[in-house]
Formats: C-alpha cells, sequence, structure tokens
C-alpha cells in the first residue's frame, strides 16, 4: 500500500460539488486507521459532469471514481485499498477496461491541459517532475536566441487563442522588433465570455505552465515585466497563481537572471479585474492595469509598438501560453501536426448548457463540431433533440444542427457567421428560444458596452427593445429587417470588437432560425414554450389533485376550484407569471 | 462579473459613521505609485464593503488622485458599490449556460421569499441579491455563489431553502 496514492480533484467545480468533505473524509479515515496511502491533490481534470472525483493508483493501474460522496468513498477505501478489490460500480474511468466515460477521455489530446487534473499546482516540485521548466531551461543549454524562440513559435502555427486567432509568432515579431529600454508581456485572463471557463480551470490546475510560457515570451521580446490581468470572479485561480509566482521567485525561475540566463531579468505580479467584459479587450485591458476606466482606444498603434504605460507590450491570452512551454520543448512540427492547413495544434473548449457530459475538452484542430457534443459529450441531456450550439459567446453565433458537421477551425466557423472564440460552447436543444438567447446576448453587450462609440451604446439598446418587444407579443411587420439594418450600421460603426461583434447572436439567429422570430411576430407564439408572455397555461384534468396550492399562489386569483376537484385557469385574468407551473407538485399545469 | 451596474443612489445611507483610520495602511501601500486606482478601491471595499464617500475623499487627498477620477472609476465597474450592502451577497449565475437552464427560476424565488427585487438588500441588512455573469462553474448550472461557497444544480426551492438555513444560523449565533 506504500506505492498507493488517493488524489482528489479540487477544482473551483469539485469543490462546489463537495470535494473538500471528501478530501476531509478520506484524511479522517487514513488517520483512524493508521493507513499508508498517500493523499495529495490535484485540480481539474475536466470531467466537471463527475465531480467530485477521486483517483486511486496502485501497482495494478490507475482508477477514476466519479460523483464520490462521503459514503460512496468509506466503500472505496474498505474495498479498494484494504481489500485490493476496485469498486466496478463507480469508476468512470481506467486504462485496464472499458467505462462509461472511455469515449471523453481517450478522443482527447491533451497539451494545453497536459498537468491539468495531474498534478498538485500548488507545488512547484510536481510541475518540475513533469518537464517543468524545461523549455527554459532547454532556451539556455542550448543558447537558444531570441530569433530562434519566435521561428519556433511561428512554425508551430499557434494562433491566439482568446478569440482573434491572430498568429502567436508574428504579434511577437513585432514587439521583438520593437526598440525600447522597457517592454511588457500580459496575460489575457479577464475570460469574460459568460458560459466558458477554460482560463479557469488552466490556471487553477497548472499556474506554471502559464507563468513558464510568459517567461519564453519575455526572453523572445526582451521583457523585464510581466502582469497577469485575471477577473476577480476567480478566487482560487488568483490564490494559487500567487503562489505559484512566489515558489518560482524562490527557485530563481523568476528575478534576477530568471532561470539562470545571465542577463535575463524577469518578474510579474497579478492584477485583479474589476468586473468590465470590454477589459477583455487588450487596449482597454492595459488602460484598466493603468488604474483608468477601461476604454477601449484606436488601433494603430498597435500594443506591440505602444502599449502598456506607452511602451512596446505583447498580450496573449492564458491557453495560448500555456501551449509555448511545450511547443519549445517538443519542437514547432509536433505541434504541427495536429489540425488542418491553417489551424494547427489543439484547442480547449468548455462544454455547458444541455449537454450530457458538461466540462473541459482539449481536441485537435479539424475534429467536426458534431464529434465533440456526440463523441466526447454524450450528445443532449434527457435524450432530447439537438438543435444549436452557441460558440465565441456574445460576440459569436449559434451553429444550427445542419451545420454540425462542420470542422474546427477558425476559417470554416467563421463561414458560418459564429467565430471560434475563447471556447465556450453552450449546447441548445428543442426547449431553447433562439430569439430569448439572442436577447439575452444583446441585453449583456448593451450593459458592457462602454458607451464610447454611439452606435454601440445606442444602436444596441434600440435592438435590445425590438426583441423585448418581438418576445413579448408585441413584434411587428418589418422588425426582423429592422434588426437587421441595426446590427449592420453598429459592426460598421463600431471601434472595438466589442460593438463590432455584438450583433452576431441576432445576425446568426435570424439566418438559420428566422421562422422562430416569425413565429414570434405573426402567430404570437414561442415554439420553444420559453417566452412566458407568449404561453397560454392550463390544469391538465388528467394529473390535478385539487391541492389547491395553484389557486393560493395566483397572484391575479385568476384559478379556482374546490379542493380535491380539478382547477380551472380564467385565461382573461392570467398574467403569465407562471406561478402556478413552478409550484405545482404533480406537473398538472400545461404549457402551450 | 456582474451583469446590474450600481446606480447612484440619491438617499445612499452614508449616515452610520465610520472609521477612516482603517484605511490608513492601505494608503501607506499604495501613495505614490502609478496605477493605484483600482486597488485602492479594492482595498477600501475590502475594508467596509463599500466605497464610503468620506473613506474616498480621504484617498483622494492622501493619494493626490483627483475625486472626479476616482468616482469615474468605481462606476465604470462592476465590482464597486457606493452604497452599503447586506452581510451576504447572494450571487445568482445569469450566464449562458445558467440562462438556458432557468437561471430565472432561481431569481425569481429569492426575490419572493426575501421580499426585495434583485440588486436590493433585505430591511435587516442580512442579504443582497445580485445577478452575475458566468461563475465558472459552468457544468452544474445553475448556480450561485454565497460567500466563497458555491452551490450547484439548484432549483428555485433549494436556493430559498440554502438562503432561509443562513438566517437560522444568523439567528441562532445571535
Ligand atoms: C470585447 C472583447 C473582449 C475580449 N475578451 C477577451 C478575454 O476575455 N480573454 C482573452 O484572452 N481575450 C479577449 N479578447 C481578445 C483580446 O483583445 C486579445 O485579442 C487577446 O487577448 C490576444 O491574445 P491571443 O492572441 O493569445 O488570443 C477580447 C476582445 C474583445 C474585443
Ligand atoms: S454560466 Fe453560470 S457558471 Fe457559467
Amino acid at each position: 500500500m506504500e506505492n498507493t496514492k488517493v488524489i482528489v480533484g479540487l477544482g473551483s467545480c469539485g469543490i462546489a460539488a463537495g470535494a473538500n468533505k471528501v478530501y476531509d473524509k478520506i484524511a479522517a479515515l487514513k488517520q483512524a486507521d493508521n493507513l499508508s496511502f498517500e493523499l495529495k491533490k490535484t485540480s481539474c481534470v475536466g470531467m466537471c459532469y463527475r465531480e467530485p472525483l477521486v483517483e486511486i493508483q496502485d501497482d495494478t493501474g490507475t482508477y477514476l471514481y466519479g460523483e464520490v460522496d462521503e459514503d460512496k468513498i468509506i466503500e472505496i477505501i474498505e474495498k479498494h485499498i484494504n481489500q485490493h478489490d476496485p469498486v466496478k460500480d463507480f469508476i468512470v474511468h481506467t486504462d485496464l477496461f472499458k467505462t462509461i466515460d472511455n469515449e471523453y477521455v481517450d478522443n482527447q489530446v491533451k497539451i494545453a491541459l497536459r498537468n491539468c487534473g495531474y498534478i498538485d499546482p500548488e507545488n512547484i516540485a510536481e510541475y518540475e517532475a513533469n518537464h517543468g521548466y524545461g523549455a527554459m531551461f532547454k532556451i539556455r543549454d542550448e543558447k537558444i536566441t531570441q530569433e530562434q524562440v519566435i521561428q519556433n513559435v511561428l512554425d508551430s502555427g499557434l494562433r491566439g487563442r482568446g478569440g482573434g486567432g491572430f498568429p502567436t509568432g508574428m504579434k511577437w515579431k513585432f514587439a521583438y522588433n520593437s526598440k525600447s529600454d522597457e517592454k511588457y508581456i500580459i496575460c489575457n485572463a479577464d475570460e469574460g465570455d459568460p458560459g466558458a471557463f477554460m482560463d479557469r480551470s488552466l490556471l487553477e490546475g497548472d499556474p506554471h505552465a502559464v507563468l513558464e510560457g510568459m517567461t519564453i515570451g519575455a526572453y523572445a521580446i526582451g521583457a523585464h515585466q510581466g502582469v497577469i490581468y485575471c477577473r476577480a470572479e476567480y478566487p482560487l485561480a488568483i490564490k494559487r497563481l500567487q503562489i505559484a509566482i512566489d515558489q518560482a521567485r524562490e527557485k530563481g525561475y523568476l528575478g534576477k537572471n530568471a532561470c539562470g540566463i545571465e542577463g535575463f531579468n524577469f518578474d510579474m505580479y497579478i492584477k485583479e479585474g474589476a468586473g468590465a467584459f470590454v477589459c477583455g479587450e487588450e487596449t482597454a485591458l492595459m488602460a484598466s492595469i493603468e488604474g483608468k476606466r477601461g476604454m477601449p482606444r484606436k488601433r494603430p498603434p498597435f500594443p506591440a509598438v505602444s502599449g502598456l504605460w506607452k511602451k512596446p507590450t505583447n498580450i496573449n491570452n492564458v491557453e495560448t501560453w500555456a501551449n509555448i512551454p511545450w511547443i519549445l520543448l517538443h519542437g514547432p512540427e509536433a505541434y504541427a501536426q495536429y489540425g488542418t492547413e491553417k489551424s494547427k495544434g489543439t484547442k480547449v473548449f468548455a462544454l455547458a448548457g444541455k449537454i450530457k457530459r458538461s466540462g473541459l475538452v482539449e481536441v485537435p484542430m479539424g475534429m467536426t463540431i458534431r464529434d465533440v457534443i456526440f463523441k466526447l459529450g454524450g450528445g443532449i441531456k434527457d435524450n432530447k433533440k439537438f438543435k444549436a450550439v452557441q460558440l465565441g459567446g456574445p460576440s459569436g453565433g449559434c451553429v444550427p444542427e445542419y451545420l454540425a458537421d462542420t470542422i474546427i477551425d477558425y476559417d470554416s466557423v467563421n463561414a458560418t457567421g459564429a467565430i471560434m472564440g475563447s471556447g465556450g460552447m453552450v449546447v441548445m436543444d428543442e426547449s431553447t428560444c433562439m430569439v430569448d438567447v439572442a436577447k439575452f446576448f444583446l441585453d449583456f453587450t448593451r450593459k458592457e458596452s462602454c458607451g464610447k462609440c454611439t452606435f454601440c451604446r445606442i444602436g444596441t439598446k434600440r435592438m435590445l427593445e425590438i426583441l423585448e418587444r418581438i418576445t413579448e407579443g408585441k413584434g411587428e411587420e418589418g422588425d426582423i429587417e429592422r434588426l437587421e439594418e441595426l446590427a449592420h450600421q453598429i459592426k460598421d460603426s463600431s471601434l472595438c470588437g466589442l460593438g463590432q461583434t455584438a450583433p452576431n447572436p441576432v445576425l446568426t439567429t435570424i439566418k438559420y432560425f428566422r421562422h422562430e422570430y416569425e413565429a414570434h411576430i405573426r402567430d404570437k407564439k414561442c415554439p420553444a414554450l420559453v417566452c412566458k408572455k407568449l404561453i397560454t397555461y392550463e390544469v391538465n384534468p388528467e394529473k390535478c389533485t385539487g391541492c389547491t396550492v395553484c389557486a393560493k399562489n395566483c397572484p391575479t386569483n385568476a384559478i379556482s376550484g374546490e379542493r380535491k376537484e380539478i382547477h380551472l385557469i380564467d385565461k382573461e385574468l392570467c398574467i403569465q407569471c407562471g406561478m402556478c407551473y413552478t409550484k405545482c407538485k404533480f406537473e398538472a399545469i400545461k404549457l402551450s | 462579473m456582474r451583469i446590474a451596474r450600481i446606480t447612484r443612489n440619491a438617499e445612499a445611507k452614508d449616515s452610520d459613521p465610520i472609521d477612516l483610520n482603517l484605511i490608513t495602511p492601505l494608503i501607506n501601500k499604495y501613495q505614490g505609485k502609478k496605477g493605484a486606482i483600482i486597488p485602492l478601491l479594492q482595498g477600501c471595499q475590502e475594508i467596509y464593503g463599500f466605497l464610503p464617500r468620506p473613506a474616498m475623499e480621504k484617498i483622494a487627498k492622501d493619494c493626490a488622485i483627483n475625486l472626479s477620477d476616482m468616482f469615474g472609476v468605481a462606476t465604470f465597474y462592476a465590482q464597486f458599490r457606493l452604497n452599503p450592502v447586506g452581510k451576504h451577497i447572494v450571487k445568482v449565475c445569469h450566464g449562458t449556460a445558467c440562462h438556458v437552464q432557468n437561471a430565472n427560476a432561481i431569481t425569481e424565488a429569492l426575490e419572493e421569499s426575501l421580499g426585495i427585487a434583485d440588486g436590493e438588500t433585505t430591511e435587516d441588512r442580512l442579504f443582497t441579491l445580485e445577478s452575475v455573469a458566468c461563475l465558472g462553474c459552468c457544468s452544474l448550472a445553475p448556480v450561485m455563489m454565497i460567500g466563497d461557497e458555491t452551490y450547484g444544480k439548484l432549483t428555485g426551492n433549494q436556493a430559498v431553502r440554502i438562503v432561509k438555513n443562513i438566517r437560522i444560523a444568523e439567528k441562532q449565533s445571535n
């Protein structure tokens, strides 16, 4: 048993699902019975739908237990550890035999997430043991020049993972060519897309990979100072980043002659964001670091020429940075072997919404969207009908089911009208209303517009008003055309990416789901039964037990009926608040 | 990120006296540093739970920053509050994943149970109800966060029960 390890996944998702309690329980069991296995912590392996997860490694192999709770863990420890008899019913993945989640794990290629869920992110020794800082040592020992590092990144074909998809090596080259006494490196960890959590998991699971990536970038362009701009909603990520920075300093990987490279001085600090989506935009982000309102400015000058404090600056996304050490260590060809002609490597996606296995996956570019959703994601929850998938958050769009065979690369996804984005993939089924989704995103961008450009500030508001009207049953002929016209004006007249892309969710839903808009406007119906004002409520006489709960809760006394008798809703009085529907314990309220 | 932006409340309750000495260490730390407005405001809010005007005035004076610049920053970012908030901030996620899994029902249930609208604070100053966009636990949608604790796979009833339990615990500890 000495060689046995018990590892608990303690990412934000695991903790929310109760992983801390499981960890404490294991610690208590270990102490009570004086068991000699090693108890360890790691972060999220990406199987968020099975949290809390506990992995047991022993002489026979590796076993991942899912949906563990305080009761199950007692059984697992007793049987697996004490009697060497793994509890097959709870195992979700192992190399030894086929399990329910094999497909989820086996179809992935992990480069950016190579250590997530495998190492203890708070212990630098574990990162080191997995080639950690090896890329920096290689640069030092083989005396790789700045130009060669940049060439490596160029050859790998890596493109920015923050959404724009600009070739990373090119950006580095511009910053390298800018002459200045001071240059800056920035990590964009603002992750603004609501419904995406790739960067959070990466920072929580493998902060040193990001640190090392930034150090390599700093070496390549000649920077001395780095900043990680992280959103304040990610307290655990910030905590682990700070631990990582402190450890790296202590080890001499940061600071004077960083990583033992004579004359290379580099250090970094964390800047907490203060909650503004637009601060994910690079010029706004730099304004925010400077302590100002986060308003984007005109480019050029590009950050590579004049960025933070007016000095040449190179900014990349968390996932972009995490790929860098791997590329330097294994060579650009190894990276470029994955992917398509113009989109190399792998991409991390956060699967969420109406999908069976929601979590974090890393797949080679070129896989189809359908394969990601069905092969990895296991298909749609409750076996409902797959309708669309939202890519790219508020800047992206909805790809309909019939285009799901689109392959994942920047150009193919753009051709649908959506964007690759940073990796959020929110799956929608037949019970999702596409007009409501468009309204949701527009409401978001309207609130998050910084207000600088008139079209972005007022145009989004006007579009939202039209959408609100439509969902309330007050839509008029011509509304769809009005939306399209406004959308094109906003796209053409906005300064930054926020305004330029804000209409995308509306445009793609009009393009692919025009009939749903028309149903709302002409027939005053919401086919997905989401828009409350367009739903009628009825009592299903076969299910009603006459419990009177609906009548008691109705705010307008629209429901009548004696106890133990079938109730009736007066459509004249009903205000479609949905209270009866939520309160009924017998599913006796029908929507139509 | 908070969806609902703070609006300046004309009757802001700055009436409770505050101890201005509490922010002295903060001022010492950032005095003379460039780009310090955001960390100063964050630190100040950490101490008082919101940004009281006298504290902002003191920071402005001691750090030689324009009060108008500070106000501009404070109203730009969703994180900053100009009004006092409840002891527990109930953050209901309205990100995409939570939205399509009916986060509205959670907010509505809490509004009804607490007797306040989204963005408001209960009379007893125990709870503030707030909408946020994505807490990063989308796989557990719909999600809410109270303090450091995240609750996932919620229904309206469960959310109400969690808040009620906190209220009971508060009563017992008094
Ligand atoms: C409105 C808006 C929001 C953005 N939000 C983010 C974000 O949250 N994270 C990110 O990495 N990039 C974001 N970007 C993209 C950045 O401006 C920038 O392109 C990126 O950080 C560059 O890094 P990359 O080349 O590694 O992708 C956003 C852009 C816009 C216009
Ligand atoms: S959308 Fe709610 S946690 Fe991400």
